[in-house]
């Protein structure tokens, strides 16, 4: 890949031409912009700053937790932070940061000058603080805002909710909107406009996982606006899918949602797997593992999340037959990822490996995500899931995959890029800090949930009985400190915005391999307005 | 080999985006509030700020489209460009497949495997017994286990017609493509003008087939899932139809316009994309809500 450095060169001098645009100034910069990469900074940002707020309601239900009994909250409000928080993290910080890395990335990555439509990711982003601003501001309203849990399982959204829920519903559809925009977008650009040369087996692994999330998104999202709209229908227009009165059935809701949702979860882990194959190598000086088997793992997993959705539903009486089908498919899934945590390992097996910021996260993502996957494994056994159903231990499982997977490796990807994207090197010391609070907190904060989970307690209740309390102090005081570690991550990053820093050289990382970084430190604002031809 | 390679366009900072991102958040502000407005029986400026946000909608809408259009005529797209719009479209019309699944989903539920469980069927007959004591099983879902009842909308008489109708427009849309391939203008704005006509004809046929259901079939959105999912599905087709109508009369008068070349006319070929889809969508519908 380095022939290609000659036409970069060429490239970054050729910039002066007469229709070119160089980095507007002021606020409407960021208004207006159709650049893929302040797009990327502002879906950064966006998911930053969401990410702090759905922290400070886990925050308060953490605090309500910390000892049995009712004392801060009411359980109303405590029901809307426990839906609210799972609703921004999922839509409000993780999908956005991962579609913030993708614009920033995938153009740099297959040598593309820009998304492949440039206003129509502008639409995708800005939409997004708007549908925030309804979702929260329907915490205000009289009645207060959405208290049915994430999932928002009929009857609780339809008969047993508060007006809010046409609020809710409508910033969903927004939010689903930017999602199909945004993957629309992702698509297209890996379709038509890849490099000459840059041919399907040799795009970046984050690429091919962004190629199939994006499928997954266009395939899923439309049918999460299908049961937010019976939703609202059965509410407040007399339609009863969801009610058994008139033929429906409450069950059904689950179906829709879980169709939804199952391939969301891996929405929402495959970038993530990506992030890690670009970086592993990276540190380990070496070329990744089985390739070509991460591609074709990355495409099953994403077949598979279509016929295993009602692993979410064992407990809701479906017939035995249904039951050992969703089983078995579940747990076939774990042959694909096991073999992506068997590649990484025997990526870095012999190699010459260094420990700087992002390979520690990557290397905390793959020992606890996969402690994450093998509680999932667990929860896939029927019989067992009897029992584990709506307990802590589900709520220890999803965190695993989703704190110590999802945002670890979000977080390793901003490590790993942020100096190619500011040309200056983040402060390390404050990395190291934030990496080890962030690695001791997190595990003390979700680690005793699978002990109180196993031990029977339930999930979203403000109370619990006296036995957990002493587990729910050390999960809470792990909360605040792993709620408190993201300060040191939001001031690290303030300080790289500011470009304050020893600056870095084009490659960066001494084994870091790809087509981002072959142009200059910080990447400028336009790259590869003729395409670089790749060997 | 770079001489060859003509230069992607990407455009300079637009001020549309931020405009549509406004007109979304004012439609669903107002929607919302219009919706619980009238479940509340209150008056309110829900619907005031639901126009307002469809203005706004409109006004982005034409502002971009004139932005792309100059453009597009200004020479500045290129073929790879093209390809991003034709592939861009294409994966819309898949997202809008998924959209009527999640509802076809809901009908197939309700007819294979609710309805059926109600009435007893699998291992439910305490089920049927204890909760919905003398609730048989059937579709169309005429008495539903709560006791409302309607009657079943029959597929002959204006669903048929209205089948054919559209299957015809199909056809005639094709053959409006064709013309404008082959650079046959009257062809071109003939079949145009024809396939508008049919579209404008099914709705109507649709408004009468509505009134029919409400005014002497009692048959509404709120009677049980039967009802449920034949005016969700039916209700969600013909707003497409709707929008594809207004595409395709953009397009007869950007036709007129003389906005189209026989290898440049991206939203022609956008817009007929979506009608063939509609139409598909209402085959689907026609076996599976009227006649199976």
């Amino acid at each position: 890949m380095s022939k290609a450095t000659d036409t970069l060169v060429a490239d970054s001098d050729a910039v002066h031409d007469d229709h070119h645009h160089g980095a507007p100034k002021g606020l409407m910069r960021w208004v207006l912009t159709t650049n893929h990469k302040d797009i990327g900074t502002l879906y950064l940002w966006f998911a930053f700053i969401m990410f702090l707020v759905g922290g400070a309601m886990a925050m308060v239900i953490r605090a309500e937790l910390f000892q049995p009994g009712l004392q801060i909250v009411d359980p109303n409000f405590f029901n809307q932070m426990t839906t609210v928080h799972g609703l921004i993290m999922v839509f409000g910080a993780v999908m956005p940061a991962f579609t913030g890395l993708a614009n920033w990335l995938i153009p740099m990555m297959i040598g593309a000058p820009d998304m492949a439509l440039p206003r129509m990711n502008n639409w995708s982003f800005w939409i997004l603080p708007f549908a925030f601003a309804i979702l929260l501001g329907s915490l205000f309203v009289e009645g207060g805002g959405p208290a049915f849990g994430w999932t928002f399982y009929a009857p609780l959204s339809t008969t047993y909710s508060s007006d809010s829920t046409g609020l809710f519903v409508f910033s969903v559809h927004i939010m689903g909107i930017s999602s199909i925009m945004g993957a629309i977008n992702v698509i297209v650009t890996i379709f038509n406009m890849r490099a000459p040369g840059m041919t399907w087996m040799k795009m970046p692994l984050f690429v091919w996982t962004w190629l199939i999330t994006a499928f997954l998104l266009i395939a899923v999202m439309p049918v999460l606006a299908g049961a937010v709209t019976m939703v609202l229908t059965d509410k407040f227009f007399g339609t009863s899918f969801f009610d058994a009165a008139g033929g429906g059935d409450p069950v059904m809701f689950q179906h829709i949602f879980w169709f939804f949702g199952h391939p969301e979860v891996y929405i929402m882990i495959l970038p993530a797997f990506g992030i890690i194959s670009q970086i592993v190598p990276t540190f380990a000086r070496k070329r990744l593992f089985g390739y070509a088997s991460m591609v074709y793992a990355t495409a099953s997993i994403a077949l598979l999340s279509f016929i295993v959705w009602a692993h979410h539903m064992f407990t809701t009486g479906m017939p035995v037959f249904a039951e050992m089908f969703f089983m078995f498919a579940t747990m076939l899934i774990s042959v694909p990822t096991g073999v992506k945590v068997f590649n990484w390992v025997a990526t870095m097996w012999r190699g010459s490996m260094t420990f700087e910021i992002p390979m520690m996260f990557a290397l905390a993502f793959i020992v606890l995500f996969t402690i994450g996957g093998l509680s999932g494994l667990m929860l896939a056994i029927t019989p067992v899931d009897f029992q584990y159903h709506d307990t802590y231990f589900v709520v220890a499982h999803f965190h695993y995959v989703l704190v110590t997977g999802a945002i670890f490796s979000i977080m390793a990807a901003v490590y790993y890029w942020l100096p190619k994207w500011t040309g200056k090197m983040f402060d390390i010391t404050l990395a190291k800090w934030h990496f080890w609070c962030s690695l001791v907190s997190v595990n003390v904060l979700f680690f005793p949930m699978h002990f109180v989970g196993l031990a029977g307690m339930p999930r979203r209740i403000p109370d619990y009985s006296l036995q957990f309390a002493d587990y729910n102090q050390w999960i809470s005081i792990g909360g605040f400190a792993f709620g408190l570690s993201q300060l040191i991550f939001l001031a690290l990053v303030i300080k790289a915005c500011k470009k304050v820093g020893e600056p870095v050289s084009d490659r960066v990382w001494e084994g870091a391999e790809g087509l981002e970084w072959e142009i200059p430190s910080p990447a400028p604002y336009h790259t590869f307005e003729t395409p670089p031809v790749v060997k | 080999m770079q001489q060859e390679y003509q230069r992607y366009y990407v455009p300079a900072q637009s001020p549309w985006p931020i405009v549509g991102a406004v007109a979304l958040f004012l439609i669903a502000v107002g929607a919302a509030n219009t919706v619980i407005e009238n479940s509340n029986n209150e008056s309110g400026y829900g619907v005031h700020i639901l126009a307002l946000g469809l203005l706004t909608l409109l006004v982005m809408l034409v502002g971009w489209f004139k932005n792309q259009i100059d453009e597009s005529m200004g020479g500045l797209y290129s073929d790879q460009l093209g390809r991003s719009y034709r592939q861009g479209m294409s994966w819309f019309i898949f997202s809008e497949v998924m959209f009527f699944a999640a509802f076809f989903g809901a009908l197939f539920y309700a007819r294979m495997i609710s309805v059926p469980w109600l009435g007893g069927a699998s291992n439910n007959a305490m089920t049927n017994e204890v909760l919905w004591p003398g609730f048989q099983a059937m579709w169309p879902l005429v008495t539903t286990p709560g006791g409302t009842t309607t009657q079943e909308m029959s597929p002959a008489g204006l669903p048929t017609i209205n089948t054919i109708i559209l299957l015809i427009s199909s056809v005639t849309l094709h053959f409006a493509h064709v013309g404008l391939e082959q650079g046959k203008r009257r062809q071109l704005t003939t079949m145009l003008g024809v396939t508008i006509l049919l579209g404008i004809g099914f709705l109507f046929l649709q408004v009468e087939e509505y009134i029919h259901a409400y005014q002497e079939l009692g048959l509404t959105l709120q009677s049980g899932v039967y009802g449920n999912t034949f005016f969700m599905l039916t209700g969600f087709h013909g707003m497409h139809v709707t929008l594809g109508t207004l595409i395709l009369i953009v397009l007869f008068f950007r036709v007129l316009k003389g906005h189209f070349t026989p290898d440049n006319h991206f939203a022609f070929q956008a817009g007929s994309w979506y009608w063939h889809f509609v139409d598909v969508v209402w085959v689907m519908l026609y076996m599976f809500v009227y006649v199976l």
